[in-house]
C-alpha cells in the first residue's frame, strides 16, 4: 500500500497599491505608458536621490492589516535588502525585514460551503522593481523602470492551506478584500496581484513539515491551482520513490504546465539587511489607526450580513453582488434611490449584467448610471411605468445613456393611471367588442383576460394594468346587476 | 588682482553694493587666478562661461535694487554635489562622464541667493579619504606647501578657498571631511548639525553621517553661506524642520560667561606638540576673555574610530551598490554576461580605497557578522552620543579641542597605511557620530609654517554659539589673514 | 582573520573582481582593520538601544500627489551606457 500524503501550502502575495504615486517619490504609478516615462531621480536610483515615504501607503497597509485582524506594529523601520539586478536601480530594495507593519492576523475564506480561517503571518510594505524584457535574438535584456518604486504590500499566509483549490479560494478572498478596501485593483493580468506559493508534503497524520519548494510567477488563479497540482504530483512521486525533495525555487511555466528550477539566482542569497538611514522610523499611534478604521469601507463579510439580514436578499444574491466590489457599490447606489433591495438586486444582476455581457462591457463602463436605474425602479414602484414599459425604457437607457425621465418625456410613455382615461379606454373597448362583452357578462369569465389585453392594446401598453383590471370587473358587475 | 582675490565674501558683497566692483569683473579675475593655480589640482571643472553668465545676471539683479550677502559672490562646490547639466564625478573614474540630471537642494538655494556657481572641486573618491590623494584625477596640493596634502576628503574646496581662488566653497563632512582640510589649509570650515542642511543631491557616502557645510576665510562668511544652504527640505526625510537663525547677525554677542568644555580624551599621546600648544593658547585666550574652561570626560571617545569604520563602510557598501553600469556611470567594454558587466564595471570604476571600504562594509553586514559588528557599533554610537548629551546638559555650552592631531602631512606619507590615515580623523569623527555641529578655525601655525585648527563642538542645532565663539577669537587674531605664498 | 576565501566571498557579494594581488592585500588589510575594530567588544552595550537616526525624528511623509517626471531624453539618456530606444540595455538576463 502506498503512503498517503497531505500537502501543506502557504502563499506569499504581492499587491500593488492603488496610490497615485510611488512609495518613495512623486512619480506616477500608472500602468502602461512609454518605457521609462514615469521616472525621476529616486526611481532611477540616481546618485544623491533620497526616498520620502508616501503617507497613503502606510494608511493602506493599516487598512489591510485591520481588515485581516492583524496587530499593527507601533515602531516601524524600513530596511535595505541588497542584491544586484538590472530592474533594481539602487542595488537594494527598500522593504521591511524583521519588523513588518502587520502581524498575526487571519482571513476567513468561504470554501465549499464552509468557512476556513487562514492565518496571516505578516504584511509588510516594500517597493516594486522595474521590468526586464528579454530579447534572445540579440542576446540582450531591456530595462523599463516605470514600475520601479510602485508600492507593494507583501502578504504572507501561514501554511494553513491544504489543497490547490483552497489556495485559490484564499487568493480570491484576498483579492476581493483588497478591492473592497480600494487599496489595490487586484488586477492579475497587469501584475497588480502576484502570487508565489510554498508547498511541502507530509504523510497524513504527521505533524512535522516536509521539505518545501517555492513556486514563483503564479499570475492567475488557474495557474495557482495547476502549478500546485503539478508540484504535488512531482513531490509525491519523488517521495514514493524514496527520493528527497530538494528545497529550491521553481518557476511555473504555464505554456508547458510544469515547474522548472530557476537558474539565474543560483547564488545563495545574503541580502545584508540593515535599517535604511535615509528613512526615519515610522511610529503608528493608536489614534491614527482608529481614524483609519473609522474611514474604512465596508468589508465583504460585513456586506454579506447587511445584504442578507437587513436587505433581505438571499445568500446566493449576496454572493453575486459580492463577487466584485463594484457590483455591490452599484447595487447600493441603485438602492439609495429606489429603496427596494430585491428589485435593485434583480435589475442589476439579471437585466443590467445580461446587457453588459451581451455587449462585452464591464460594470465600470455601464451606459446606465446607478441613479438612473434606481429612478427607473422607483417609477415602476410608483406605478408610473408598467413592467413592460420599464423594459423598453431600460433598453433605451442602455442604448442612449439617457435618464428614464428623459425617455418617458421623449416617447410619451407615461403610464395611464387617470381613472377617467381608463374608464374611457374600457368603454371604447366594450363598444368595439359588444358581443364578446355580452358573453362575458352572461358568465363566460374566461373573456376577462381578452378584455384586459384589448384595453392595454388600445392604450399601446400605457394603461396601468391593475386599474384596467378593476375597471373591467366594475363594468361587468354593473352590467350583471342592471 | 591679488586684492580682489583676498576679499572675503562679506567684503565682496559690500564692494558690489557700493558699485565699486562688479561680479563679472570679480569672477573673471578669479577664473584667471584659478587657471594660474592649475597646479594645485583643486578644480575638476571650472564653470567659466556659465559662471560669467550668472555673474552678469547677479550684477543685473543688484542694479535692480536686490541685495544679498551672496548675490554675485563666487562659490566653489565639492564635486559630490549635483549641479544640473554639469558633470559630477565624485573624484571617481566611475562617474568621469556623469552629467547631473538635477540640482542638489543646496545648489537650488545658492542659485536663488544669486551666488555665482564657480566650479567643481577635487576630492577623495566618493569622499572616502583624509588627504584628497584618493582622487581618480590626481591629488590636490596644500597651498601652504605643495608637498603636503590639503586634508580630505574636501581637499579641493579647502585649497580653493585657502589659495584665494574662491571666497567660499561647499564641502561635505562624514567623519571630518570639512573640518580637517579647513584645519590643514588655515581656513574656517563647518559641519552643521545632522539634518540642518539637505542631503538631496549630495552623492551619499555614509547617509547617517554625511552633512554639507561651508568653507570660508572668515567666520562671518561662513555664517552667511550656512544661512543660505540651511533649512528643512521635503526631499530629504532626515533634514529637520527647525528654525534657521540669522547667525551672521548674532556674531557679536560676545563670549563672556560661556562655559567651554575641554575633553581630556582629545589631548592624548600622539597629539602633535605644536598643535597642542596652539590649541591650549587659544583656550587660554578664551579664559582671559571671560569664558570658563571645564575639563570634561567623554569616556567613549576611544571607541569612535572603530565605530565609524564599521558604520561608514557598511552604509557606503550599500550606497555604492547603485553604481552598476546599467543606467549611468562606467561600464566595462563588451561584457560577456550580466555578472561580468557588474563585476568589471565596478572593479574598473572604483579606486583602491573605495573598494576597500565596500569590502569592509559588505563583510560587516553579511550574514553571521551583522550583530557582532554593525549592531554593536550602532549601540556604541549611542554611548558616544550619550557622552556628549551628558556634558552638554550640565557642564558646558560648547567644547573646544584640536581639529586634527597633526598639521598637514606629506603627500604619499600615509597612502599605504589605511589605519594610520584613518587616525587623522580621530577628533572629528565623534562629532558626526553624535550628529553635532563642529567648526574648525585657524589658531596658529606649526614651525614648518603649516596651519593648525581649533575645533569647536556644539549642542545639536546650536551652530550659533560656535560661530559666536569663533568670531570673537577671529576678531583678535590674524591667523586667518595670512596668505599662502 | 580574513582568509582569501572570505575575501572572494565578500567580493562576489559586492560584485567586485579582484586581482590576486588585490585579494591578498585586502585580506591582510581587512584582517588588521577588523582586528582593530574588535576593540568595541570591550564596551558593555547591554540594554543599549542601537542608534540609527541621530536626531530622533520620526514620521516624515509626503502626500500622494504626483510630481513631474524626468524626461528620458537629456541627461538620463546621455548617461545611459547602453540603450535601445527608451530602454536601458544589458546582456541577456538568464532566469
Amino acid at each position: 500500500m502506498s503512503m498517503e500524503f497531505e500537502s501543506v501550502i502557504g502563499l506569499e502575495v504581492h499587491v500593488q497599491l492603488a496610490t497615485e504615486t510611488k512609495i518613495f517619490c512623486g512619480s506616477s504609478t500608472r500602468f502602461g505608458g512609454d518605457p521609462n516615462e514615469f521616472i525621476d531621480p529616486v526611481t532611477l536610483g540616481l546618485p544623491g536621490a533620497l526616498p520620502v515615504l508616501n503617507r497613503r501607503v502606510v494608511e493602506f497597509a493599516i487598512m489591510l492589516g485591520k481588515a485581516t485582524k492583524c496587530e499593527i506594529r507601533r515602531f516601524n523601520r524600513f530596511a535595505r535588502k541588497h542584491y544586484f539586478y538590472p530592474d533594481l536601480p539602487k542595488g537594494y530594495q527598500i522593504s521591511q525585514f524583521e519588523e513588518p507593519i502587520c502581524e498575526r492576523g487571519s482571513l476567513e475564506v468561504h470554501f465549499e460551503n464552509a468557512v476556513r480561517t487562514v492565518g496571516i503571518r505578516r504584511i509588510h510594505m516594500e517597493e516594486d522593481a522595474g521590468k526586464n524584457m528579454h530579447d534572445t535574438r540579440t542576446e540582450t535584456s531591456l530595462i523599463d523602470l516605470n514600475r520601479a518604486g510602485v508600492p507593494l504590500l507583501e502578504i504572507v499566509s501561514e501554511p494553513d492551506l491544504r489543497t490547490p483549490a483552497e489556495a485559490s479560494a484564499y487568493l480570491r478572498t484576498l483579492r476581493q478584500m483588497v478591492r473592497f478596501l480600494g487599496v489595490s485593483d487586484g488586477n492579475m493580468e497587469e501584475g497588480s496581484l502576484r502570487c508565489d506559493a510554498n508547498i511541502s508534503l507530509r504523510p497524513v497524520g504527521e505533524l512535522k513539515f516536509g521539505t518545501r519548494t517555492e513556486i514563483k510567477n503564479l499570475n492567475s488563479f488557474r495557474f495557482v491551482e495547476r502549478a500546485l497540482e503539478y508540484e504535488i504530483a512531482r513531490q509525491t512521486s519523488l517521495l514514493r520513490a524514496g527520493q528527497k525533495v530538494v528545497q529550491e525555487t521553481l518557476l511555473y511555466d504555464s505554456a508547458a504546465d510544469v515547474t522548472r528550477s530557476m537558474r539565474g539566482k543560483e547564488e545563495s542569497s545574503d541580502y545584508r539587511y540593515f535599517p535604511d538611514p535615509d528613512l526615519p522610523p515610522l511610529i503608528i499611534e493608536e489614534g491614527w489607526v482608529n481614524q483609519i478604521v473609522g474611514s474604512m469601507p465596508r468589508l465583504p463579510d460585513q456586506w454579506r450580513k447587511e445584504l442578507t439580514e437587513n436587505y433581505g436578499l438571499s445568500n446566493y444574491d449576496a454572493s453575486v453582488l459580492l463577487a466584485e466590489s463594484e457590483n455591490v457599490a452599484f447595487f447600493q447606489a441603485v438602492f439609495d434611490i429606489c429603496q427596494n433591495a430585491k428589485a435593485a438586486c434583480n435589475w442589476v444582476t439579471s437585466e443590467l449584467f445580461g446587457y453588459l455581457h451581451k455587449n462585452s462591457l464591464t460594470l465600470a463602463h455601464s451606459p446606465i448610471k446607478p441613479a438612473d436605474l434606481g429612478a427607473l425602479i422607483k417609477l415602476i414602484d410608483d406605478e408610473v411605468l408598467s413592467g413592460k414599459m420599464a423594459k423598453s425604457v431600460f433598453e433605451e437607457m442602455f442604448a442612449t445613456s439617457q435618464s428614464p425621465q428623459e425617455i418617458i418625456e421623449k416617447k410619451g410613455l407615461k403610464q395611464i393611471a387617470n381613472p377617467d382615461e381608463i374608464q374611457q379606454l374600457v368603454t371604447d373597448t366594450i363598444s368595439k367588442f359588444s358581443s364578446q362583452f355580452d358573453a362575458y357578462a352572461q358568465g363566460n369569465d374566461r373573456l376577462h383576460g381578452f378584455f384586459v389585453g384589448e384595453v392595454m392594446k388600445l392604450s399601446r401598453g400605457a394603461a396601468n394594468p391593475k386599474l384596467v383590471n378593476n375597471a373591467i370587473l366594475d363594468a361587468v358587475k354593473k352590467r350583471r346587476s342592471s | 588682482m591679488t586684492d580682489l582675490a583676498s576679499l572675503t565674501a562679506t567684503e565682496i558683497a559690500s564692494e558690489l553694493d557700493r558699485g565699486s566692483l562688479s561680479s563679472v569683473e570679480l569672477t573673471r579675475s578669479l577664473l584667471t587666478r584659478a587657471e594660474s593655480k592649475r597646479g594645485l589640482n583643486a578644480f575638476l571643472d571650472l564653470y567659466s562661461d556659465v559662471a560669467l553668465a550668472s555673474a552678469e545676471e547677479a550684477d543685473k539683479r543688484r542694479r535692480a535694487g536686490e541685495r544679498g550677502p551672496l548675490l554675485g559672490v563666487p562659490v566653489a562646490i565639492k564635486d559630490v554635489i549635483l549641479v544640473k547639466g554639469t558633470k559630477t564625478t565624485c573624484g571617481s573614474r566611475m562617474l568621469a562622464n556623469f552629467l547631473s540630471p538635477y540640482d542638489a537642494t543646496v545648489v537650488s538655494k545658492l542659485r536663488k541667493s544669486g551666488a555665482v556657481l564657480f566650479g567643481k572641486t577635487n576630492m577623495d573618491e566618493f569622499a572616502m579619504g583624509s588627504s584628497t590623494e584618493n582622487s581618480a584625477f590626481g591629488p590636490v596640493q596644500n597651498p601652504w606647501n605643495k608637498a603636503y596634502v590639503p586634508g580630505g576628503s574636501s581637499g579641493g574646496s579647502a585649497a580653493a578657498v585657502s589659495a584665494r581662488i574662491a571666497p567660499l566653497a561647499l564641502g561635505s563632512d562624514t567623519g571630518g571631511s570639512i573640518r580637517q582640510p579647513a584645519s590643514f589649509t588655515g581656513i574656517v570650515g563647518m559641519k552643521p548639525t545632522y539634518g540642518r542642511t539637505s542631503r538631496y543631491g549630495l552623492v551619499a557616502y555614509a547617509s547617517s553621517l554625511d552633512q554639507i557645510g561651508p568653507f570660508a576665510r572668515s567666520v562671518k562668511d561662513c555664517a552667511h553661506l550656512l544661512e543660505t544652504i540651511s533649512g528643512f527640505d521635503p526631499s530629504d526625510s532626515t533634514s529637520m524642520d527647525v528654525p534657521v537663525p540669522s547667525w551672521s547677525e548674532e556674531l557679536t554677542q560676545g563670549i563672556k560667561g560661556l562655559r567651554i568644555g575641554v575633553p581630556k580624551q582629545y589631548f592624548i599621546e600622539g597629539l602633535h606638540p605644536e598643535v597642542e600648544q596652539a590649541v591650549r593658547a587659544a583656550l587660554q585666550w578664551y579664559e582671559g576673555q571671560g569664558a570658563s574652561l571645564v575639563e570634561v570626560d567623554l569616556p567613549h571617545t576611544e571607541a569612535a574610530l572603530s565605530t565609524y569604520y564599521i558604520l561608514a563602510p557598511a552604509e557606503a557598501s550599500s550606497n555604492l551598490a547603485r553604481f552598476d553600469g546599467v543606467r549611468y556611470g562606467h561600464r566595462a567594454a563588451e561584457p560577456t554576461d550580466l555578472i561580468d558587466l557588474y563585476c568589471r564595471s565596478r572593479s574598473e570604476g572604483f579606486g583602491t580605497e573605495v573598494k576597500r571600504r565596500i569590502m569592509i562594509g559588505t563583510y560587516v553586514l553579511s550574514s553571521g557578522y551583522y550583530d557582532a559588528f554593525y549592531l554593536r557599533a550602532q549601540k556604541v554610537r549611542a554611548l558616544i552620543k550619550n557622552d556628549f548629551d551628558k556634558v552638554f546638559s550640565s557642564q558646558c555650552d560648547l567644547l573646544a579641542c584640536p581639529t586634527a592631531p597633526t598639521p598637514a602631512f606629506r603627500i604619499g606619507e600615509k597612502v599605504d597605511d589605511p589605519l594610520t590615515m584613518y587616525l587623522s580623523d580621530v577628533f572629528t569623527i565623534t562629532v558626526n557620530l553624535a550628529g553635532l555641529p563642529g567648526l574648525s578655525l585657524p589658531c596658529g601655525f606649526s614651525s614648518s609654517q603649516l596651519p593648525i585648527g581649533l575645533q569647536l563642538i556644539g549642542k545639536p542645532w546650536d551652530e550659533g554659539t560656535l560661530l559666536r565663539a569663533a568670531y570673537a577669537y577671529e576678531q583678535q587674531h590674524d591667523w586667518h589673514t595670512r596668505v599662502p605664498q | 582573520m580574513i582568509s582569501d576565501n572570505d575575501v572572494a566571498k565578500i567580493a562576489s557579494l559586492a560584485r567586485l573582481t579582484l586581482t590576486p594581488e588585490e585579494s591578498s592585500r585586502y585580506a591582510a588589510e581587512l584582517s588588521r582593520i577588523l582586528e582593530y575594530v574588535q576593540q568595541l567588544d570591550s564596551y558593555s552595550v547591554e540594554g543599549v538601544e542601537p542608534l540609527s537616526h541621530v536626531h530622533g525624528a520620526s514620521n516624515v511623509f509626503r502626500e500622494d500627489t504626483p510630481t513631474p517626471s524626468l524626461p528620458f531624453e537629456g541627461e538620463v539618456s546621455t548617461n545611459a551606457p547602453d540603450k535601445s530606444g527608451r530602454f536601458f540595455r544589458v546582456p541577456l538576463i538568464i532566469e
